[in-house]
């Protein structure tokens, strides 16, 4: 037996022995995931052993270091996981913004020091994180941020604020770009980390046209943060920023997958009633996107772990699968009809079919809007003049 | 989906660097059409692609050929679409030896699909729309061999081919996918009219009255055709699928090219959002059709059951891509998109015609939605 297929089996029987039946269930919502943090809220005492005999394996963070709390694997040994994990259905033991955004900031561009402190945190899942980025000024032209760090010598003063926040109430620290010089646009950002409990730090719960969302605003009022907790060099931090995106695009163009081509899904054609002719073509014009879309993501990923795609390409990608999620559900609602208008019902789920519907429109714009990505796709991939 | 193989990469740069080179616009196409030359197409050139192998590509190893498959014909043909190559690689090497795949007619065709001699092509629509289902044109059963009575239509290379695989009912009523027959029809059994199409290429109206062929023209069972044509003719689709990538990216290169040349109210024309905009959303669209093509092609090659769905996926998206390729190409090219002497146009008509054989964007949407139960 091959190396890699006697960790199949030892994985296999792992699995077997320690996901609880409860974590095999599929998810019903994003409230299902597990998040952790200080003040974790565990639906179950199974989600809560799940995250941490999954931590204590290093396998929330699979393919991390172990000696910043990952498992250590290889790639082949972590697709191996991950496939023997969807084999069983098991749950993700750990959903958190320092896995799959933090983390390989702090991996790429992080002290040795910081490495060590703050990476094993996120895999344990003892710390919840946020990301400061979007400021009410500072959207599509995000490097136009004004929030302020002033250096005080022993500290950074911090003084200004951030919006779209997702879990800003909930979160224990956020990463957060601020300004630390006026001299250069991108030059004068530096990447930050402070504990939400510092004096100074509130946030907001923002209401979407979708109903309550995730998102705040957050207030920085004098908030002093050690010198120590910047990520790569003062002034450099739209470095790290640009790095993160890359991979907040990737997560969000994966979601044009939702449902399409992922694992028991299906045509959105066969999901709906037709009761029109035209309609009926809508779909199937739909479903041939929404396939080829998959296909192209199937191809995407192993373009981009073989180190193959253009590192403009999660543009293309977070465009077209954004696009094609906001199609989806244009038509899920034309389906629908009027039932599919009903807001608070019982029978409508409280209003799921819009509610839905509303929050896709987010999708082109949250991550860097269409417009952007196309913008970064004529500059980076087409070499177009003046972009 | 595996990335390609070192071995597919190579043979994909020989197709790009040998039609680049040898299947240019100005060599073949312009060449051909302006000479009025019968064929359409260019015989020396078919050789070329026999000495490289090329032909062979859906060959068994044991008959000769490379024993490759849909995933490395896709390879090729993108680069024919490309450079709007005319060849008959298409109903020859891929769907013509596909339909003979194992049976006596292969023994008699291979040698010459090999040496690029032989050209065949397969005569299945009998409409202005593609059905192969609805075949009504008759194959009846007299002596040791059949009658064929009817009309072919769309029959691509139809006036140059040495042989037409021709669909026929033998049994059953249009309709009905049960009942059909393939034939090895030779060159001059049945009447042809000889057609231009939009894109310069030739394809023929054939006449069958009272054809009459021996009974080993039939190719595989009688009244079994259906599962072989199938096989044929979705090779032919994720062919032109490909194809179709070939020709949208190839307009789509020549129209950024364009927009970082030309020069109007004293900017180049890519400097305006607006086209960039347009520019980078075809860009995604085009990824994405090729995706689909080698997807369609991989699950061909594995003899996956969802094939018959992804082929249906890659010959609609591709039509669609292709198309707003080709639309942009001339807009953004302006007046001189309009002119016969520039290129532009050129792609603009081939993808008239491809997305139009064997099924159109609607022909294969309802298939999917067929095939997805709606």
């Amino acid at each position: 037996m091959t190396d890699i297929e006697s960790f199949r089996t030892e994985t296999r029987d792992w699995l077997k022995a320690n996901c609880p039946p409860e974590m095999r269930e599929p998810m019903r919502s994003e409230a299902d995931a597990c998040w952790g943090g200080r003040n974790a809220v565990f639906q179950s005492d199974a989600q809560r052993q799940w995250m941490e005999t999954m931590a204590e394996r290093g396998w929330t963070v699979p393919h991390w270091p172990r000696d910043y709390g990952g498992g250590g694997l290889s790639t082949a040994e972590a697709k191996v996981l991950k496939e023997e994990m969807a084999r069983i259905g098991a749950r993700s033991p750990l959903t958190s913004f320092g896995i799959s955004m933090l983390g390989p900031a702090l991996l790429k561009f992080g002290t040795e020091e910081q490495k060590r402190h703050f990476l094993p945190q996120i895999a344990r899942g003892e710390i919840r994180w946020c990301q400061g980025y979007s400021e009410p000024g500072a959207g599509s032209d995000l490097a136009g941020l004004a929030t302020k760090a002033e250096d005080k010598g022993d500290h950074w003063l911090i003084n200004g604020q951030k919006v779209w926040t997702s879990y800003a109430d909930k979160a224990d620290w956020i990463f957060c770009l601020v300004r630390t010089s006026t001299e250069s646009k991108h030059q004068g950002i530096s990447f930050v980390l402070f504990d939400m409990m510092t004096p100074g730090v509130s946030t907001k719960p923002i209401l979407l046209i979708s109903g309550s969302s995730p998102f705040c605003e957050t207030f920085f009022d004098d908030v002093k943060v050690p010198k120590d907790q910047v990520v790569g060099e003062v002034n450099r931090g739209w470095d790290v920023a640009k790095y993160l995106l890359g991979h907040e695009r990737e997560m969000i163009a994966g979601m044009g997958l939702g449902g399409i081509g992922g694992p028991g899904a299906g045509s959105l054609g066969a999901a709906l009633n037709l009761d029109n002719p035209l309609l009926r073509a809508d779909l199937a014009a739909f479903d041939v996107d929404a396939l080829a879309f998959a296909a192209m993501s199937e191809r995407f990923f192993e373009m981009f772990k073989a180190g193959e795609a253009h590192p403009a390409s999660p543009s293309m990608m977070k465009y077209a699968g954004t696009e094609l999620n906001k199609r989806r559900h244009e038509l899920v609602m034309a389906a629908g009809g009027s039932d599919a208008l009903e807001w608070d019902s019982d029978r409508s789920k409280n209003g799921k079919s819009a509610r839905d519907w509303l929050r896709t429109k987010g999708n082109s714009i949250e991550g860097g809007t269409s417009e952007i990505q196309l913008n970064i796709v004529a500059k980076h991939i087409l070499g177009l003049p003046g972009a | 989906m595996p990335l390609l193989t070192d071995d597919q990469k190579m043979l994909q740069e020989t197709a790009s660097s040998f039609l680049a080179e040898e299947g240019s616009i100005t060599k073949q196409l312009r060449q051909w059409r302006d000479s009025g030359c019968t064929d359409g197409y260019g015989s020396d050139l078919w050789k070329q692609f026999g000495e490289l192998g090329l032909t062979g590509i859906c060959i068994p190893e044991e008959q000769g050929g490379l024993g490759l498959g849909a995933v490395e014909a896709t390879l090729v043909l993108e680069e024919i679409g490309r450079n709007l190559t005319p060849s008959p690689f298409l109903t020859t090497a891929v769907v013509g030896a596909k339909a003979i795949a194992g049976t006596a007619h292969a023994e008699r065709w291979y040698p010459g699909i090999l040496s690029g001699e032989a050209v065949l092509t397969l005569a299945v629509d009998e409409n202005r729309r593609h059905a192969p289902e609805q075949t009504a044109l008759t194959a009846e059963r007299r002596g040791n061999g059949f009658v064929l009575n009817g009309t072919k239509q769309f029959v691509v290379h139809g006036n140059s081919a040495d042989v037409m695989l021709t669909v026929a009912r033998t049994a059953g009523s249009p309709g009905e996918e049960s009942g059909l027959t393939l034939f090895a029809v030779p060159k001059g059994a049945a009447g042809v009219e000889s057609v231009t199409l939009a894109d310069s290429s030739k394809a023929a109206r054939l006449a069958f009255n009272n054809v009459e062929l021996d009974a080993d023209a039939v190719v595989g069972d009688v009244d079994n055709g259906w599962a072989p044509l199938s096989r044929a003719l979705d090779a032919g689709r994720v062919g032109a699928a490909a194809e179709l990538v070939g020709v949208a990216a190839g307009a789509s290169t020549m129209t950024v090219d364009y927009l970082k040349q030309r020069k109007q109210f004293g900017k180049l024309i890519g400097e305006f959002q607006s086209l960039q905009h347009r520019a980078a959303h075809l860009y995604g669209e085009i990824e994405i059709a090729r995706a689909c093509a080698l997807k369609a092609a991989e699950l061909i090659d594995s003899g996956d059951a969802k094939a018959e769905l992804m082929v249906a996926v890659a010959k609609a998206k591709a039509a669609d891509v292709a198309s707003l390729s080709v639309r942009e190409g001339v807009q953004m090219h302006g007046g001189i998109g309009m002119t016969d002497e520039h290129d532009i146009g050129l792609y603009l008509k081939r993808e008239a015609v491809l997305g139009e054989l064997f099924g159109d964007v609607y022909y294969h949407r309802n298939k999917v939605a067929e095939l997805s139960g709606y």
